[in-house]
């Protein structure tokens, strides 16, 4: 055992918090609402990377049902505080008030929720390899979506409607840190190694007496669990829960963060995540900027449609230039544990 | 390294866009929000359409008070968490006085309480669900609800087609569809009819003869329809081929060319409500029906009509309300009552329009005029 050096992660972290915050008073004013907004979704999606991160980078499975979780713990969480307590709105604030302790306790409620259907899934499917895991997982977030859509309760084809707005800059950073330290211990700790080993050869790491299905699915379960959390943060953030929000494309969005970050590099995911969000709303406002222009006898007009094309572009000139990812396997300083390893 | 100077480069480039936006103060700036991309692709086109025409023509006629309009507009890809981003762009980052959009349901109730809290008037073209105005004061829209159109529907099948015996078959992975059903039920029930069956099928299937077999063997007079137009047509088809004879009545996700393409004879003497019929005699239809022709080579569908009201309905309200605050603009929309394509509107208490419906009926693969229901 190093010496750990939790504090220097939760320096960072409270210096992000409060420039941000700084930044984001009214009095200052230089990051605007819109901001804020971009980066409250980054944070969520640095959790769903970084934790899809330790399934398909450290652990060496391929999971595509990984919005399926997060639709877990939305709508539990969502359930929780929306039909059951029925807690009401909460008034701006800092401080922790009664209601955002119950929609912490709710918020992790649904990741718990999303880590047993993640054991229910990974038990019986991650004795599996390859092609059939990712065949089952990308069938489990249609069996989630298609079951979402038949529950009357929590509304059906119309979605959670008024969930209170829980979700603050506040409270997505501290989940936000919170997952970052728990994936962080667990990737360097003897169990992070062994899915490492999995990953690495899975024959020769059983040889080795490594119980492989067991940490498949502990990584699996993990996953899931914070997938869930992240679920459940977007449901309060935009106060409704879809059915059609969890399908195959935007789980896909997340892989691409995590190949387009670098496979196994945590540092990459939360990179990727920051960057890819915030390189769409970037592309928006420019394009926005773009007069239109004559070719011939046709106008030509470049509006937003087109934004996605240049967003798909530049994640192929990734993978063609960098095809192990922005930070391939390495790691920030930040995130890692202990001094100076011998390799 | 490389990857460290090609990222600071782009965040460089980035700060610079976000940045770079200024706002001149002789212009109105008009928040729009459609899916130019996504599943509901054909629907935003359609609607940004009708949102670019109503501006050239009310900048054509002057602007408001010597001001021009601008159109900022955003694709929100028919994602409620795009919606969310999208709104909130452009109230904070535009500076948007007024938000026309968005279509889909589900992305205005991610997109309201954001215009709500900024005091900001909006004014969702075809979001159907009468959650969506609940959200505040400061929500409108220029559509029907659900249950009006399904009530309506349940009358004319009721009343002019004198059935007694209808069945339904909807997506149940829906909410429009699902609600439109639901409440065709409940008023036909309610009106002394009898829904002998109610069946749902799966999002996305092509094959509905299970749900179809069950339902003639019930012995329906009238199916109600509920589907957007390429499953309508299917179903229609298949109803036929297991020997349906009545006639098949739907709601205004029918209104599109390729209902007779696909449906051919099949669809025959079917009725559907709609918002407008495009051979509907008012002038002020016959002028908008031409005027979208000329610009954009096609004829304009419900969603184009209902954008077109929409921002016609919010311009007009920003002229009498002869300020750009939100409270001011937000006075003005409550007290309208104002024609438009789709009729004569006033807002409810709810900020519904109040307006009537159209039955259109499908004659020689073309939609052809029926009647007016009043509300």
């Amino acid at each position: 055992m190093g010496t750990i050096k939790l504090p220097r992660l939760l320096i960072a972290a409270l210096i992000f918090y409060v420039v941000v915050t700084i930044l984001s008073l009214d009095q200052v004013h230089i990051l605007n609402g819109y901001f804020m907004v971009i980066i409250n979704r980054s944070l969520i999606f640095v959790i769903l990377a970084a934790s899809l991160n330790l399934i398909n980078g450290i652990t060496g499975q391929f999971s595509l049902g990984h919005m399926g979780f997060a639709a877990v713990g939305a709508y539990v969480s969502g359930t929780i505080t929306t039909l059951v307590l029925k807690l009401p709105a909460p008034q701006p604030g800092f401080w922790i008030t009664g209601p955002i302790f119950i929609f912490m306790i709710a918020i992790v409620i649904g990741g718990i929720a999303a880590g047993l259907v993640g054991f229910l899934i990974g038990f019986p499917s991650l004795r599996l390899k390859g092609d059939y895991l990712a065949i089952m997982t990308l069938g489990f977030g249609e069996i989630i979506r298609t079951i979402l859509n038949n529950i009357d309760y929590v509304g059906g084809p119309r979605g959670l409607l008024g969930i209170p707005k829980f979700s603050t800059f506040t409270t997505i950073t501290l989940f936000t840190f919170l997952i970052i330290v728990l994936l962080r211990n667990l990737v360097q700790s003897s169990h992070g190694r062994a899915m490492l080993s999995i990953r690495e050869n899975e024959l020769a790491s059983e040889l080795c007496g490594i119980d492989t299905t067991r940490y498949k699915v502990m990584g699996f379960v993990i996953g899931a669990f914070c997938a869930g959390v992240a679920g459940g943060l977007l449901a309060h953030l935009l106060q409704l829960a879809h059915p059609t929000q969890y399908g195959f494309l935007p789980s896909a969005l997340v892989l691409i963060m995590v190949y387009a970050g670098g496979m196994g590099s945590m540092t990459g995911s939360i990179f990727a995540a920051f960057s890819l969000t915030f390189l769409t709303e970037g592309l928006r406002v420019a394009f926005d900027n773009i007069p239109s222009f004559r070719i011939g006898t046709m106008d030509v007009r470049i509006g937003t449609e087109w934004v996605m094309v240049i967003y798909a572009i530049l994640l192929i000139l990734i993978m063609l230039f960098r095809t192990e990812g922005i930070m391939g396997m390495r790691e920030a300083k930040l995130l890692i544990i202990e001094e100076k390893k011998k390799k | 390294m490389k990857s460290y100077v090609l990222s600071a480069a782009v965040a460089a480039i980035l700060a610079g866009t976000f940045l770079s936006c200024g706002k001149k103060s002789n212009e109105i700036i008009i928040g729009g929000v459609a899916p130019v991309t996504g599943e509901a692709a054909t629907f935003g086109a359609s609607t940004k359409n009708a949102f670019d025409l109503a501006i050239e023509e009310w900048n054509g006629k002057g602007g408001i008070d010597g001001k021009k309009l601008k159109l900022a507009f955003a694709d929100d890809k028919g994602d409620p968490a795009e919606g969310a981003t999208v709104f909130t762009k452009l109230i904070q980052q535009d500076k948007a006085v007024a938000i026309l959009g968005p279509v889909m349901s589900k992305v205005a109730l991610a997109g309201a309480p954001i215009a709500q809290a900024a005091s900001i008037p909006m004014m969702a073209s075809t979001a159907t669900n009468p959650k969506v105005t609940l959200v505040g004061d400061y929500i409108f829209r220029a559509c029907f609800i659900d249950p009006f159109q399904g009530t309506v529907g349940a009358k004319f099948a009721l009343e002019d087609l004198k059935t007694k015996k209808a069945a339904c078959i909807f997506d149940v992975g829906n909410d429009y569809t699902k609600g439109l059903s639901e409440f065709f039920k409940a008023k036909y029930t309610a009106l002394g009819g009898e829904v002998v069956a109610f069946e749902g099928h799966a999002t996305g299937t092509t094959d509905f003869k299970a749900q179809l077999t069950k339902i003639i063997a019930a012995k329906p007079e009238i199916l109600y329809v509920s589907d957007y137009y390429n499953d309508a047509a299917l179903i229609a088809k298949q109803a036929r081929e297991l020997g349906f004879k009545g006639p098949m009545v739907g709601g205004d996700g029918w209104d599109s060319p390729k209902l007779t393409e696909i449906g051919g004879a099949a669809i025959e003497g079917s009725f559907f409500t709609n918002h407008y019929a495009a051979d509907d005699t008012r002038p002020i239809v016959q002028e908008f029906v031409k005027k979208y022709k000329t610009k954009f080579g096609a004829e304009p569908d419900a969603l184009a009509v209902l954008a077109y009201d929409g921002a016609y309905l919010m311009f007009d309200a920003i002229k009498r309300a002869g300020k750009l605050d939100g409270p001011s603009i937000k006075a003005a929309l409550t007290a309208t009552d104002m024609a438009v394509v789709s009729g004569q509107v006033k807002f409810d208490s709810d900020r519904n329009p109040v307006k009537s419906a159209v039955i259109v009926e499908v004659k020689n693969g073309k939609f052809v005029y029926r009647a007016t229901v009043n509300p």
